[in-house]
């Protein structure tokens, strides 16, 4: 697998079967539905008090749900590039245009959240980044998380100075 | 939160929320002037570069100071990073939560 910035797109190339795969998995796996506790983490209460919950599950809570759906669907959209014959997938590279980085580091947030809640990853386990090979769909998850962070890091590291803020 | 660094793999329209609309103003003033402080949580899934970055674009930090607060969360797993009226602390929650971080709201005693 190769990525790369091309002007105002981020590649990725030279897919193979499996990785293409975890990618089309990102949107599935940032959705929480049926996982209470990865619900919970992505959304999580602002308060300990009673009023600002009440407020915050009324008025913010939907519009964070509609933020983190439509970053899904924009990388859902993204991931069609992927559909198709699979042994064509070493000529296939995935096109990201730069105005949808921002969906991507959401979802892939999103599902690195949701996995890690799903299997009660430890911190140490997290951190631990070269556990091999993967034998369990608990050490696949695990992976998966490794995977989407490392393209993560790629996106934050393409965006450099977006980000900068004002001096203080 | 976790640093992915040293993950091998072979070779190798920003999104905001907007703000709540409340139907009626329930709170006096009096409490809406006291002080209240927007605490980030340590979350060991979050990427240290993914926290700095966020913390520079809601806050509008430069990097070194962003950088510090997120060490903070590392290593005392909270950081303080902004006090003052409510219904600005209230906003800067909400986009961290945009975000993904673990933040809250809390009222300075």
């Amino acid at each position: 697998m190769e990525i790369c910035r091309e002007d105002d797109a981020l590649q990725i190339s030279d897919l193979d079967p499996f990785l293409a795969e975890l990618l089309r998995q990102i949107p599935l796996s940032a959705n929480p539905d049926g996982a209470p506790a990865a619900e919970a983490r992505l959304f999580s209460q602002p308060s300990a008090e009673k009023e600002i919950r009440a407020e915050w599950k009324s008025y913010v809570e939907p519009e964070l749900r509609r933020l983190f759906r439509t970053a899904s669907e924009t990388v859902a959209d993204d991931l069609a590039q992927l559909n198709g014959n699979e042994k064509s997938l070493s000529n296939c590279t995935l096109h990201i245009p730069i105005e949808h980085a921002d969906a991507w580091l959401n979802t892939l947030n999103q599902a690195r959240l949701v996995i890690a809640t799903k299997y009660k990853f430890s911190e140490e386990e997290l951190n631990d980044h070269n556990r091999s090979p993967i034998g369990s769909r608990r050490d696949l998850g695990l992976f998966q998380i490794n995977f989407y962070g490392f393209l993560q890091e790629f996106i934050l590291r393409e965006l450099g100075g977006q980000a900068e803020g004002e001096p203080d | 939160m976790s640093a992915v660094n040293a993950v091998q793999f072979e070779k190798g329209s920003t999104s905001t929320v907007e703000a709540p609309v409340r139907e009626k103003e329930t709170r006096g003033e009096e409490e809406l002037d006291l002080p209240w402080q927007v605490v980030v949580h340590n979350d060991p899934v979050n990427l240290m570069t993914y926290v700095t970055m966020v913390f520079q674009r809601v806050f509008g930090y430069p990097r070194e100071k962003a950088e510090r607060h997120m060490l903070e969360v590392h290593h005392k797993g909270r950081s303080i990073l902004w006090s003052g009226v409510r219904e600005r602390a209230e906003f800067y929650v909400q986009q961290l939560h945009g975000h993904l971080l673990l933040a809250t709201l809390e009222k300075i005693n």
